[in-house]
């Protein structure tokens, strides 16, 4: 644990991210197999299952800490992060105790097999070996969501430099389902397997949003251009007469989605489409909260496959008569593709996203304009002769969204946020004027800078009108300009509406508070929009 | 109960029996004002009365006043109260105020910490009835190592940036914790330039005899290839200006209780935190509070209503003591940050 917890101070301790591939290569090359290879799953977003339950967690380390429950409580929202306010409460440790991250992993995992007596005394003992950060460390793993600012991508960049192996194949071997209990690291790493292979996914190929004019992008003859969708990015995987759809966060949705298993009956073997997962009614995409529906569960009743049918939109071909072609040109791998879906018939969930035919840069300027009215958020550019990359790069993809909706409303409520905005009023509520009342119709957590956070912070501690446990409700002062992806009608919120990637655009300190804009303002938005 | 000694009111804590205010925010005739720090020497006050110690600093912010120097455990008697200073321990010249009226003995702790540090006078406790005291880091999850550790932490951060042919720079309070980091730096390993808030401190301080290691000022002449290896010692509010572009690409580093948080250390964007804090920490707070013997406490600038509710827990008759501050906020009011420090 010493040698992964030095690690985890190495990481935290710079913001540099090539002192942080090199403090992980370092590790890669010096650890004991079965920590690197709890580390990559880690660092990939996998954990052992929690064993302890949070609120006896908390009840040991305040007793153990010498103070009342309450002050223990008052305490973590504070400090932001469960595991760290453990570590911070803990008097320091009596006895030193040195086993592997892997080995302490164990002993989570068999908490699992023991009576509550054994685990507080296993827990008790492990707090009472460790030191400040190494206690963390170990939290952390009993709590889940570990995050050490380090992407998968620089994880898998410090892996490559560490094995010598080739990053884009280290990142393919990472994707899919495997976990630490099930393989070991050599497996992983360098021994094939054709099982996992069966159902692996490629790594998504992900596009920065253009921030230049699209003349700077050379010649429009260069680039193909289709609708960016409002949907489920996936890769359907059609191999050895099974399918898998995978998301973009890797989770596996093939049983969430069952009326693409006519994959099997209508897609070649040896088949990989990326695409977009639609619930589609009439020629059209249905709005994403019914599609939105389908997601939180694990198998789909009838009604709802029949509310919200689901197809795939397919955007590009990785894998054609079983071999990998993301190295041909987007053009040829987009031809294949046209040319595979021709022979599916029209009723089969499967539809080539249409490309949008531009002669000139102006001409896509008006179909990206036009993509809301085709319940689309912008359009994609992708250079011709591209191959399919992996993780987000500059150059060759681009996304071209329409310029986001907005509304100028008011603060009413807000809350603290967690991690590295602990601390920090970052949650707000915000309203729009009815009459005289202030209605509360979103929340908003993103957009400001650090400094604007402070900022407001400091106003929202001074301007307390009210606390109702973390909420609080703040003097209604500051106008926020809230930008946001789509509006939707909602029963289930108070103002009749819903609205899709709210965040803050704009602290509006030039707009008095008497000129928010209104209910009826955002009625008229739904009305155009929704 | 007696009469209270002190109240407060919307200048500040005041004094009826002795017509005078204790770190008063607001112009008032008499005030007796505990250290140098911004938040507690304001000026606009027609006479002043400090420990001598603290006195140069006061003057070197607050220019032209009237002011009085007075010597630790020196009663002086102002109309019918009796008041002396006793040292705080939280920078060089800080004190504790103890006002007597008839008998009813009542002290402000100001700023304090507990722990002894190297240049200011260690913190001594004062048996009182009622004691006001601040709770900056009044919360269990406030634990300060022993200060060689940190020094150790700070000065190996240093020597390695130093091998790597990197400037180091640290932000730090002008007043108190850049004086205290120069006493604890170990000034073998290269040069210490300082940012001209922080000189000017240095200056009056050594003036007053206080034992601090040289230092380079930095001028718009200086070039950071005169001076390899070298630390750079600056108010946090420097660290990311356009001041520090002269010294190329640096290490940066800050130093303050503030710390202990992972979140403010990643928030604050600079490479490392070291946890050092001129307060006292949450075993500091209690073992303060009880060596007072008092039972009536008084808290203020921190987390007033939780400490407030511990201390009640524990058996103390405790209050909360509005300021016109809100000390929860760790980034506003950050003791070694605010606002309105940073600019001196």
């Amino acid at each position: 644990m010493h040698r992964f917890a030095t690690l985890f101070t190495r990481l935290d301790q710079t913001t540099k991210t090539n002192t942080k591939v090199a403090a992980l290569a370092a590790y890669f090359r010096e650890a004991p197999e079965d920590d690197r290879l709890w580390t990559i799953a880690l660092l990939s977003g996998r954990r052992p299952r929690r064993t302890v339950t949070t609120t006896l967690l908390r009840e040991w380390a305040a007793e153990r800490a010498g103070i009342p429950l309450w002050l223990f409580e008052e305490a973590y929202p504070i400090v932001g992060d469960l595991a760290e306010t453990i570590a911070l409460v803990l008097p320091p440790p009596e006895t030193r105790i040195e086993r592997s991250l892997a080995d302490w992993i164990g002993e989570i995992r068999a908490l699992a097999e023991v009576d509550e007596a054994e685990r507080k005394r296993a827990i008790l003992a492990a707090w009472n070996g460790l030191e400040t950060t190494e206690r963390f460390v170990f939290n952390k793993l009993i709590t889940g969501g570990f995050r050490m600012g380090v992407s998968r991508k620089l994880m898998t960049r410090a892996l490559a430099q560490a094995t010598g192996l080739d990053e884009a194949d280290l990142a393919h071997r990472l994707m899919g389902d495997w976990t630490p209990e099930k393989v070991s690291f050599s497996e992983l790493i360098h021994a094939p397997d054709p099982a996992a292979d069966l159902s692996r996914p490629y790594p998504f190929y992900l596009a920065y949003q253009l921030d230049v004019e699209p003349d700077a992008l050379g010649a429009p003859g260069d680039w193909a251009a289709e609708y960016k969708w409002d949907g489920i990015r996936g890769q359907l995987i059609r191999r050895g007469g099974t399918w898998h759809l995978w998301s973009r966060g890797e989770e596996l949705m093939t049983d969430r989605f069952p009326e693409l298993a006519a994959a099997l009956d209508f897609l070649p073997e040896g088949t990989v489409i990326d695409g977009e997962v639609l619930a589609w009614a009439e020629g059209r995409p249905l709005p994403f909260a019914r599609l939105q529906k389908r997601i939180g569960r694990k198998t789909v009743p009838k009604k709802l496959l029949a509310e919200a049918p689901a197809i795939l939109h397919a955007y590009d071909l990785l894998e054609w008569d079983g071999r990998d072609i993301r190295a041909l040109p987007f053009a040829d791998r987009r031809a294949r593709l046209e040319e595979m879906l021709a022979d599916v018939p029209d009723t089969a969930p499967f539809l080539a996203s249409p490309l949008i035919s531009f002669e000139n840069w102006e001409a896509l300027a008006e179909a990206r304009a036009a993509s809301r009215d085709r319940a689309a958020e912008g359009v994609m550019l992708k250079r011709r002769d591209a191959p399919y990359r992996d993780g987000r790069r500059k150059g060759d993809w681009w996304k071209w969204k329409v310029d986001p909706l907005v509304i100028d409303a008011v603060m009413i409520y807000a809350q603290q946020g967690h991690g590295r905005r602990a601390n920090l009023f970052t949650d707000f509520t915000f309203a729009v004027w009815n009459g005289n009342d202030l209605v509360p119709f979103t929340k908003a957590y993103s957009g400001l800078t650090d400094a604007e956070f402070r900022e407001i912070t400091a106003w929202v501690r001074r301007n307390t009108l009210e606390r109702y446990g973390p909420v609080r409700a703040v003097r209604p002062e500051h106008v926020f300009e809230i930008a946001f992806e789509g509006i939707q009608e909602s029963p289930r919120h108070k103002s009749g509406i819903a609205l899709r990637f709210p965040r803050m655009n704009r602290w509006r300190k030039d707009k008095p508070l008497a000129e928010a804009n209104t209910l009826d303002d955002l009625k008229a938005m739904l009305a155009a929009y929704g | 109960m007696t009469a209270p000694v002190l109240k407060s009111t919307d200048r500040g804590l005041y004094c009826e029996a002795g017509d005078f205010f204790i770190d008063p925010w607001r112009p008032v005739d008499r005030a007796l004002i505990t250290h140098g720090h911004a938040d507690h020497a304001r000026p606009g006050h027609a006479r002043y009365l400090a420990t001598e110690t603290a006195l140069p600093v006061i003057r070197h912010r607050l220019g032209d006043i009237t002011a009085e120097g007075i010597a630790f455990g020196e009663v002086r008697r102002i109309g019918d109260a009796e008041v002396s200073f006793h040292p705080a321990g939280h920078v060089p010249g800080s004190a504790q105020i103890r006002v007597a009226v008839g008998g009813e003995v009542w002290v402000v702790s100001g700023d304090y910490k507990t722990a002894p540090d190297r240049l200011s006078e260690p913190f001594e406790p004062v048996r009182c009835h009622a004691f006001i005291t601040e709770c900056t880091f009044g919360l269990p999850v406030f634990t300060w190592a022993q200060e060689a550790d940190v020094a150790g932490s700070i000065n190996a951060w240093w020597a390695a940036n130093a091998a790597d042919g990197r400037i180091s720079v640290i932000g730090a309070y002008s007043l108190g914790k850049a004086q205290r980091l120069l006493a604890l730096l170990n000034d073998g390993i290269g040069p210490i330039l300082t940012h001209g808030a922080v000189e000017g401190t240095n200056a009056v301080m050594r003036a007053q005899g206080l034992p601090l290691p040289d230092t380079v000022p930095v001028t718009p002449e200086t070039r950071s290839k005169d001076h390899p290896g070298a630390l750079v010692i600056a108010p946090p509010s420097a660290l990311g200006s356009s001041w520090m572009r002269r010294f190329g690409a640096v290490a940066t580093g800050i130093a303050s209780g503030w710390m202990a948080f992972r979140g403010v250390r990643r928030r604050r964007a600079a490479d490392r935190g070291f946890v050092l804090s001129d307060h006292a920490d949450w075993p500091g707070l209690n073992n303060a509070i009880a060596a007072t013997g008092a039972e009536r406490v008084f808290v203020t600038h921190g987390y007033t209503a939780i400490f407030r509710r511990w201390l009640e827990s524990e058996g103390y008759d405790a209050q909360v003591l509005g300021t016109e501050f809100e000390g929860e906020d760790l980034d506003a009011r950050d003791d070694d940050n605010a606002p309105a420090q940073t600019g001196d």
